[in-house]
C-alpha cells in the first residue's frame, strides 16, 4: 500500500509514457488505463502486463479493465477500484459465462464490432456438459477464460490463440488428460494421448492441414458434448461421405443400430484413427471383421475374398512401379505412365472405399478398372526397357564398328612405318 | 578423279605452298609424347560440341514455358534425340576436363614458355570460355537443379565487390533468375561464347602452328646434349593417324555413356518452390564453391565469402599471366610454376572430392 | 629403302589392312550419319503439350457437363457452361491432390475424397481444400478447345 502511494506519482509519468510507447505499438490504441499502473508491477496472480494486455483483442477494440472489472480506470491509485462506480474484483467462475455473454450474446452490440461473429455461443455453452455442470454447481468445469485465456485474449484465427484449430487439442486436455483433475468423473483421460497418435493429428501438426479435425470438429467447442452413438456417423461423414454413403447402404448399419454400436468407430475407433491398412481385413492382430464374425461364415469369405482382390491390386501396381523404376534408371523417360499409374492408385484408393459396403462385387469393379491400367502402365515400362536393350545393341554394333576402325588404323601406321622405327626421323 | 580435282585448283591456287607448312609440320617425340595428344582431343571434343549442338537448336525452346517440354521432346519423340542430347551433354563436362588436363599438361611440360606466352594466353581465356559455355548451357534444360545451380551461382557473382551487383544483374537478365535469365543464357550459349571461341581458337591454333610443338625442358637439355638422338614425328599422316585414334575412342567412349548413362531430365523448375537440399554446382565449378562454403563468415574484418571471391580473381589473373612469371627470379621463376600448378592441382582435385563427398 | 626385321609384307596383306580401315571407317561415317538423318526429320507429334494442350474438340461436351484431360504430367478439368462457353482448371484438389469432379446438379466443382467444393471460378468455398483450384485459359481453335497457362504478368 504505502509503495504504492509513494511511487504513484513517478509511477504515474512512467506508466504514462510506458502507455504512449505501447500504444504506438499496439495494433489499435488502448483507452487509457491506471489499472495497469499497478496491477503491472504486482506478482501473479494479480499481475497484468502492459504488454501482456496489449495482445488483448478486447483491449484492442478499446475495452478496458472496467468493462469487465467494473471501478473507475482513470482514478488513480485505490480509487479506480471504488465500489461505488461499480468494481467487482475478482470474477467467480459461475459468473463468468453471463459476464462474456452480456455482451457477446446481443446481437446489436456485437455488430458494432464485428457482425459477422456468432452470437450464440451462451446458448450453445448452456447445452454443453461444461455448461449443465456448471449450472449444477460445479465450478471445476471449463468456463470461457479457461480455453479463450483471459488479457492476453486472441481471436481463433490467431495462430497463437488456444483455441486456433493448431491448438485446441492441448487447451482440452489441460483439464482432460490430468486424471487428479478428473477424478469422479468417471471418464477416460487418455484421448489426447490417443489423439496424438491419429492421422487426423498427423494432417494438423506434420502438415499443417488446418481443416484437419480436432476435438472441437467432432465435439463441438461452445456445446462441447460427445456425440451419440447413433450421430457419430455422421460426424465422420461430413467429411468421409462416400464412406458414409456405402455404409449406410450396407448391412452393417442396421446390424449395428439394433445392438446400439457406433458406425465407424467399432473398426477405426474415435480417438486414435490410425492410418487403415489392408490388414484390419486380414486375420491377424489387426483384424477387425473376425472380432464378431465367424471363421468360415459367409462374412469370412466374403472378407478374404476383398483381401486377396486388394492384394493382386497392390501387387500388380508395386509389380508395374518396380518395372518403371527399372526402366527410369536406365535412363529412359517413363512420365507418362507414370501419370497412368496415378490413375491405377486412385483405383486401389477407391476399391479400400468400396469395402465400406461390404459387398464384393462393388469392390471388384474398382479392382478391375485398377488392373487393366496396371497392365497397361507394366506393358509401357517393359516396351521402355526393349527400347532400352535395342538402345545397348546399336551401341554394340557402332563400338564394334570403332574397334575395328581402330584396329585398321594400328594396322595401317603399323605398315606405313614398318616395324622398325621409320617413324621417328632423326632432326 | 582427285587428279582432275588436283588440277583445277592448281590452275587457282598454288595448292602445293598452300600445304607445304603442313606436309612439313612435325612432331618431337619423346618419352612425354602423348601429353600433345590432349589439345587436339579438346579441339575435336568441341567440333562434337558444335555439330551436337547446331542439331539440338532445331527443336530446342529458348523460353520458361516451353525449355523444358521441347528437352523432354528431344529425349522421348526425336529419333535419336536422347543420343544427341546426351552425347552433347557428356561431352561438355568431358571436354572442359581434358581442357584442364590440356592446361596442366602445358604446365607441367614447359610449352608456355617463351615465345609462346600468347598461346598461353589464349589457352586460359579459351578455357575460362569452355567453362561459361558450361555454366549458361547448364541452365537451357530449366530443371530444378539447373534453375537453383544458377540462382546459386549468379548469387556467388553478385558478390564481387563493387561490380558484383550490375554484373549479377547483367547475367541474370534481371534481379532475379527468370525466364529473362533463360533467354539471354541462350543468346551467350548459341551466340556470344561460339563467336569469342572461334576467333581464340583460330588464333590459338595459328600461333601452333606458327610456333610448332614445345619440348619440355628436360628432353630439351637431353638433344642439346645429345644431338643425334632427337626424334621427331611427321604431322601427316603419322601424328595425325595416331591422333585420329584417340577420337575414336573419345567417340566409343561417348556413345557408351550415352546409352548406358543417359544424362538425366529432372523436374521442370519451379521458381516459387523451395530450393531442394544439396544444390551444387557442375564438378568444374565444384572446388571454388566448396571453398567459398568453408571460408568462415568473416576473416578479420572482411565478409568471408567476398575474400574468397576475390581470392580466386586474383589466382584466375595470375594464372592467366603465367609466362611472365617465368624468368622472373631467375631459374625459381620455373621452380615456383612448377609449385604453384602442382598446389593448384592438388587442390582441385581435393576440394571437388572434398565437395562431392560432404552433404 | 626400307630394312624390316620382320618378312616383307605381302600385297594381299597390305589390302586387307587398307580394306579394314577404308571398310571401318566408311561404317563408323555411316553409323554417326544415319542418327543424324533419323533426327533430322520431324516427329509426328509436333505438340510439346507444355504450355498449350488440346483439351477435347467443340462439340465433344454437351453445355453443363465436364471432362478430365491432361495438361503436361497435371489433370486437368474442362467444364462446358450451360450458356456454351467453357471454363478449365487444374484438377488436383488443392487439399491433397485428388482429381475433382464437375457436379452438373450444384454447378459446384466437388471433390469426393473429403467433400471439398469449389465454386465455378475455382475459389474453395466449401470443406478442407484450403486454395482455389489454378484457373486456366480456354480459347477455340477451329473445332478444337484449346486450353493454356494463364499468361505471366
Amino acid at each position: 500500500m504505502d509503495t504504492c502511494l509513494n511511487n504513484s506519482l513517478s509511477r504515474l509519468l512512467i506508466g504514462f509514457l510506458a502507455m504512449a510507447t505501447v500504444g504506438l505499438s499496439a495494433v489499435r490504441a488502448q483507452a487509457p488505463s491506471t489499472c495497469l499502473d499497478c496491477h503491472g508491477a504486482l506478482d501473479p496472480p494479480l499481475q497484468v502486463t502492459p504488454a501482456q494486455f496489449a495482445q488483448d483483442i478486447h483491449s484492442q477494440k478499446g475495452l478496458t479493465c472496467a468493462n469487465c472489472h467494473g471501478g473507475d480506470p482513470t482514478k488513480a491509485d485505490m480509487d479506480a477500484m471504488s465500489k461505488a462506480a461499480g468494481f467487482r474484483g475478482k470474477i467467480e467462475r459461475k459468473q463468468i459465462p453471463e459476464l462474456c455473454g452480456h455482451c457477446h450474446s446481443d446481437g446489436a452490440f456485437m455488430r458494432k464490432y464485428n457482425p459477422s461473429l456468432r452470437t450464440d455461443q451462451l446458448a450453445q455453452y448452456k447445452t454443453s456438459v461444461h455448461g449443465k455442470r456448471l449450472a449444477q454447481g460445479d465450478s471445476k468445469v471449463a468456463v470461457c477464460i479457461d480455453c479463450h485465456g483471459v488479457h492476453d485474449l486472441r481471436p481463433a484465427n490467431d495462430l497463437r490463440s488456444k483455441v486456433s484449430p493448431l491448438n485446441v487439442a492441448q487447451t482440452c486436455s489441460r483439464c482432460h488428460s490430468d486424471a487428479k483433475y478428473m477424478q469422479g468423473y468417471g471418464i477416460a483421460t487418455d484421448q489426447y494421448a490417443k489423439y496424438s497418435a491419429s492421422v487426423h493429428h498427423d494432417a494438423m501438426t506434420v502438415r499443417g492441414d488446418l481443416s484437419a479435425p480436432t476435438c472441437s470438429t467432432c465435439h463441438g467447442n461452445h456445446g462441447a458434448a460427445p456425440p451419440g452413438t447413433d450421430s457419430v456417423k455422421n460426424v465422420c461423414a461430413t467429411c468421409h461421405v462416400f464412406q458414409a454413403l456405402m455404409y449406410d447402404k450396407s448391412t452393417h448399419k442396421v446390424a449395428f443400430q439394433s445392438i446400439g454400436l457406433p458406425g465407424c468407430v467399432v473398426c477405426h475407433s474415435n480417438h486414435d484413427v490410425t492410418h487403415p491398412t489392408d490388414a484390419k481385413l486380414g486375420t491377424g492382430p489387426e483384424a477387425v471383421c473376425m472380432r464378431c464374425h465367424k471363421p468360415g461364415d459367409v462374412c469370412d469369405q466374403a472378407r478374404a475374398e476383398m483381401l486377396a482382390d486388394l492384394k493382386q491390386l497392390d501387387g500388380a501396381v508395386r509389380a508395374a512401379d518396380s518395372t518403371l523404376a527399372t526402366a527410369e534408371s536406365s535412363g529412359m523417360e517413363v512420365s507418362e505412365a507414370r501419370i497412368e499409374q496415378d490413375q491405377a492408385r486412385d483405383s486401389l484408393t477407391k476399391a479400400r472405399v468400396a469395402i465400406h459396403s461390404f459387398q464384393t462385387p462393388l469392390v471388384e469393379q474398382d479392382i478391375e478398372a485398377g488392373l487393366k491400367i496396371a497392365a497397361k502402365t507394366q506393358t509401357e515400362a517393359r516396351a521402355a526397357l526393349a527400347e532400352r536393350d535395342r538402345r545397348r545393341r546399336g551401341l554394340g554394333l557402332s563400338l564394334g564398328i570403332i574397334i575395328m576402325v581402330l584396329l585398321g588404323l594400328r594396322l595401317y601406321i603399323r605398315q606405313i612405318e614398318g616395324n622398325s622405327g621409320k617413324v621417328n626421323t632423326a632432326i | 578423279m582427285f587428279a582432275s580435282l588436283r588440277q583445277w585448283i592448281d590452275e587457282r591456287f598454288d595448292w602445293a605452298a598452300l600445304i607445304a607448312p603442313l606436309r612439313e609440320k612435325a612432331v618431337p617425340t619423346h618419352s612425354l609424347s602423348y601429353w600433345y595428344f590432349l589439345g587436339g582431343i579438346t579441339l575435336f571434343l568441341f567440333g562434337i560440341q558444335v555439330c551436337t549442338g547446331i542439331l539440338l537448336l532445331l527443336y530446342y525452346r529458348p523460353s520458361a514455358n516451353e525449355a523444358f517440354e521441347s528437352v523432354q521432346y528431344i529425349m522421348t519423340r526425336v529419333q535419336f534425340g536422347w543420343l544427341v542430347r546426351s552425347i552433347h551433354s557428356w561431352a561438355a563436362n568431358l571436354m572442359i576436363f581434358t581442357a584442364f588436363c590440356h592446361m596442366f599438361s602445358v604446365l607441367f611440360l614447359g610449352a608456355y614458355r617463351k615465345p609462346r606466352e600468347i598461346t598461353w594466353i589464349t589457352g586460359m581465356l579459351l578455357l575460362f570460355l569452355a567453362m561459361g559455355f558450361g555454366f549458361s548451357g547448364y541452365l537451357l534444360p530449366w530443371n530444378t537443379l539447373a534453375f537453383f545451380a544458377t540462382k546459386v551461382g549468379t548469387e556467388i557473382t553478385g558478390q564481387v565487390p563493387v561490380v558484383g551487383h550490375s554484373l549479377m544483374v547483367f547475367l541474370r537478365g534481371g534481379e532475379d533468375v527468370t525466364g529473362a535469365t533463360l533467354t539471354r543464357f541462350f543468346g551467350f550459349h548459341v551466340a556470344l561464347l561460339p563467336g569469342l571461341t572461334t576467333l581464340l581458337l583460330l588464333g590459338h591454333i595459328a600461333l601452333v602452328q606458327y610456333f610448332g610443338m614445345s619440348v619440355p625442358p628436360g628432353v630439351e637439355a637431353r638433344r642439346k646434349a645429345f644431338p643425334g638422338e632427337a626424334r621427331e614425328m611427321k604431322f601427316f599422316p603419322n601424328f595425325f593417324l595416331r591422333e585420329l585414334m584417340a577420337w575414336y575412342i573419345a567417340l566409343g567412349a561417348l556413345g557408351a555413356l550415352a546409352a548406358i548413362l543417359p544424362w538425366e531430365l529432372g523436374a521442370k523448375a519451379d521458381p516459387f518452390a523451395p530450393a531442394p537440399a544439396g544444390i551444387r554446382p557442375e564438378w568444374y565449378f565444384m572446388f571454388m564453391f566448396q571453398t567459398l562454403k568453408k571460408i568462415p563468415a568473416k576473416l578479420w574484418f572482411a565478409d568471408g565469402e567476398v575474400v574468397g571471391i576475390l581470392v580466386f580473381g586474383l589466382a584466375g589473373l595470375v594464372w592467366l599471366l603465367l609466362p611472365f612469371f617465368d624468368q622472373a627470379a631467375g631459374k625459381r621463376g620455373r621452380k615456383l610454376i612448377l609449385g604453384a600448378g602442382i598446389f593448384a592441382l592438388s587442390y582441385i582435385v581435393a576440394m571437388t572430392i572434398y565437395g562431392y563427398m560432404s552433404k | 629403302m626400307v630394312a624390316d626385321s620382320s618378312a616383307a609384307p605381302q600385297p594381299p596383306r597390305r589390302r586387307i589392312v587398307e580394306y579394314l580401315l577404308g571398310g571401318g571407317l566408311l561404317a563408323s561415317f555411316g553409323s554417326f550419319i544415319y542418327p543424324v538423318l533419323r533426327y533430322l526429320v520431324p516427329p509426328p507429334v509436333a505438340e510439346l503439350g507444355g504450355d498449350q494442350v488440346v483439351a477435347g474438340k467443340a462439340d465433344e461436351l454437351k453445355p453443363n457437363s465436364a471432362k478430365i484431360f491432361r495438361f503436361g504430367s497435371r489433370p486437368g478439368l474442362l467444364i462446358r457452361n450451360g450458356d456454351g462457353s467453357y471454363r478449365a482448371f487444374s484438377a488436383a484438389c488443392t487439399h491433397l491432390g485428388c482429381i475433382v469432379q464437375y457436379r452438373s446438379d450444384l454447378q459446384e466443382i466437388w471433390c469426393a475424397c473429403h467433400n471439398g467444393l469449389y465454386d465455378l471460378n475455382g475459389r474453395n468455398v466449401s470443406g478442407p481444400p484450403p486454395r482455389p483450384l489454378q484457373a486456366y485459359d480456354v480459347h477455340l481453335q477451329g473445332d478444337e478447345v484449346m486450353v493454356s497457362l494463364k499468361r505471366e504478368a
